[in-house]
């Protein structure tokens, strides 16, 4: 039993950052009709600010996380700009050929770069885990987890409580309707692509100090974020942050249970096996196609 | 006209080992070869069906663990106790037997395609690479995990008159290579030009207007993913006794991307086009290699690969074919082939 308790309070700590990961690239994928292959090397970008402003610049931990927030934000707005902005409708598969040769160019950017060895980052949390009964957590997790819960709800907000939420809602229903109502469309598509790619560093800036830090440390979070996305729905954020939590349980129990060599083999599998047995994910409204 | 040009590419080709001495040119070729096969077939389903399939090294690497594991043999515990033990058999079974596994694969996926179109098969067919990797990768006492099947034998063959005879030098696996990649083009060249390959055609242009003509969707994507499977699981043999090495690492995405790049660049949906932008993507980093740092390589692949899109969408040899018929002044009567439109894929 405690056994299980403690894969549930990591599966919550993993859970939220999963989420910020699915939402980036729900909304991505939602309103642009874009699969967004360049997300992991945004996750592994996020990471690598949070080495380069910690550990070679020496600012504090807790700075360098909006830096890293804001630099996803930047280089999601310039990938908009430059590649896919002048790709608007030509086909799915092409903008997506092309987003496989900006990852592939980044990823092995950041290899030459800094090399392949991975890297660490200090945090200012100590090292004796809380423990509550038989329970322990790291206080570095826990602080992962509110600052990604924090996240959310921002996004959440930002969704529903603002004019650029409205606007890019309606861009999601129907972009040449909200166009005709006076939405700027280009300006919610860079938003939007802007707005996905810092939470994919956010939670690459926030995941990498628990573990390490290397050039193909995104490929798997790529993976994983389509499968939370195919779990919950396109486009839908609230699916993309249950389904967040059901892969991190999925994998904890995954690995606890089963072998740990197969901990990542869950996001796959969950991704098979919902696209054979209800291709429009869990929570879908029912006008979805897939 | 055409057939004069195949023919003397296949005359060059096969002349190369005359004239060509050195080991390591040579076997650039000869994994470009084996790449070329894989790229053909990827070519099958993205250029004649349209369905992306960014999975395609699972056949290729599925291929080459059946054909090295039936020639090297193995002994593994079944759940119940029961041991199933196999004894070597000939590399060329493995061969077949390749062909036969892959092209089951590609008929489940290919069942799937059916239910999941565009983005969606294009993720299931990425998780079905990665699952299999995994599994290669962590049932050690089948495939030995990391530290990979060594030692799987050359492909012998029996030669009437000449006995047995095993394709141990670098010349004769080249011949090898080119006779598999000359079947293998002639293969997929007479199934285009086939009612099928109309059927396949009309589907990727009009998917409505193809039913409605009475052609079987399921049945149509269902075979062209068998064969193209079979055709990357037979290169995935040719790899495997080739190399005599095989790893979990044979099914890296990136090599995936590889045969992609391939295609895109020679240009999808034409026969020539994985043959050219195969021969290009294989020898470069030959060219490459004395210049540039491998990191530096990679990224101009993912540099040309955007600069192909945005440049020539639709690739070297439809964009070339275009500007020679343009320039005989009958650019409406192009070859039919390379008539494929990219964007004119109805979404599912």
């Amino acid at each position: 039993m405690s056994e299980f308790l403690q894969h549930l309070v990591n599966m919550l700590v993993l859970g939220g950052t999963y989420a910020l990961l699915g939402i980036g690239l729900t909304l991505i994928f939602g309103i642009m009709n874009v699969v967004n292959f360049t997300h992991g090397v945004l996750y592994t970008f996020g990471a690598y600010v949070m080495f380069i402003v910690v550990q070679q610049i020496g600012l504090n931990f807790f700075l360098a996380l909006p830096v890293a927030v804001l630099a996803g934000w930047l280089l999601g707005a310039a990938i908009e700009l430059t590649l896919l902005r002048p790709l608007r409708g030509s086909d799915i598969d092409t903008t997506m050929l092309v987003m496989i040769g900006a990852w592939i160019a980044m990823q092995s950017g950041t290899l030459w770069i800094w090399g392949g060895v991975a890297k660490s980052v200090a945090t200012p949390f100590p090292e004796a885990p809380l423990v509550l009964g038989p329970v322990s957590v790291s206080w570095l997790r826990l602080f992962v987890l509110a600052a990604a819960a924090l996240l959310i709800l921002v996004t959440y907000l930002l969704i529903n409580k603002t004019s650029l939420g409205r606007a890019m809602r309606a861009t999601f229903q129907d972009h040449d309707t909200a166009s005709l109502m006076g939405v700027n469309v280009d300006m919610i598509y860079t938003s939007t692509f802007a707005i996905g790619s810092s939470l994919a560093a956010a939670a690459g800036a926030l995941l990498g100090p628990v573990y390490v830090i290397f050039p193909q440390m995104g490929d798997l979070a790529a993976v994983k974020a389509f499968a939370i996305v195919i779990l919950g729905g396109l486009g839908n954020i609230t699916g993309a942050v249950i389904g967040g939590f059901i892969l991190a349980l999925a994998e904890e129990l995954g690995a606890g249970y089963v072998s740990s060599g197969y901990r990542d083999a869950m996001g796959f599998v969950i991704i098979i096996a919902v696209l054979i047995f209800k291709p429009t994910g869990l929570f879908a409204r029912a006008e979805r196609v897939g | 006209m055409k057939a004069i040009t195949t023919f003397l590419t296949v005359a060059v080709l096969a002349s190369v080992p005359l004239w060509l001495r050195d080991p390591y040119l040579l076997n650039a070729l000869i994994t470009t070869g084996i790449f070329v096969i894989g790229a053909m077939s990827l070519n099958l389903l993205l250029g004649f069906t349209g369905q992306l399939s960014l999975g395609h090294i699972a056949f290729f690497g599925i291929g080459a663990y059946v054909s090295a594991l039936t020639s090297l043999g193995f002994d593994i515990g079944l759940p119940g106790g029961v041991r199933l033990v196999h004894e070597p058999w000939p590399p060329i079974v493995g061969l077949v037997l390749a062909i036969l596994v892959a092209g089951l694969c590609g008929y489940f996926v290919g069942q799937l395609s059916f239910r999941v179109r565009g983005a969606y098969f294009v993720i299931v067919t990425i998780s079905f690479a990665e699952v299999v990797r995994l599994v290669a990768l962590n049932w050690v006492e089948l495939t030995q995990g990391p530290l990979a099947l060594t030692n799987i034998p050359s492909i012998s063959l029996l030669l009437p008159g000449f006995g047995e005879l095993t394709l141990r030098t670098k010349v004769q696996n080249y011949y090898l290579v080119l006779v598999v990649a000359l079947i293998a083009y002639l293969l997929i060249a007479r199934l285009v030009h086939s009612h099928f390959g109309r059927a396949m055609r009309g589907l990727m242009e009009n998917e409505t207007l193809a039913v409605s003509v009475g052609i079987d969707v399921t049945k149509t994507l269902t075979l062209a993913a068998v064969i193209s499977a079979a055709i990357a699981g037979a290169a995935g043999s040719l790899y495997a006794h080739y190399i005599r090495i095989i790893d979990p690492e044979v099914f890296a995405f990136i090599n995936t991307v590889t045969m992609v790049i391939m295609v895109i660049t020679g240009g999808k949906g034409s026969l020539a086009g994985p043959v050219v932008g195969g021969l290009i993507f294989g020898l470069l980093p030959v060219a490459l290699r004395p210049i540039m740092a491998p990191e530096a390589q990679w990224i101009a692949y993912g540099g040309v690969l955007m600069a192909i899109l945005f440049v020539l969408p639709r690739g070297i040899v439809p964009s070339l074919a275009q500007r020679l018929a343009r320039r005989r002044g009958r650019a409406a009567a192009l070859a039919p082939v390379a008539l494929t439109e990219t964007g004119a894929k109805e979404p599912a």
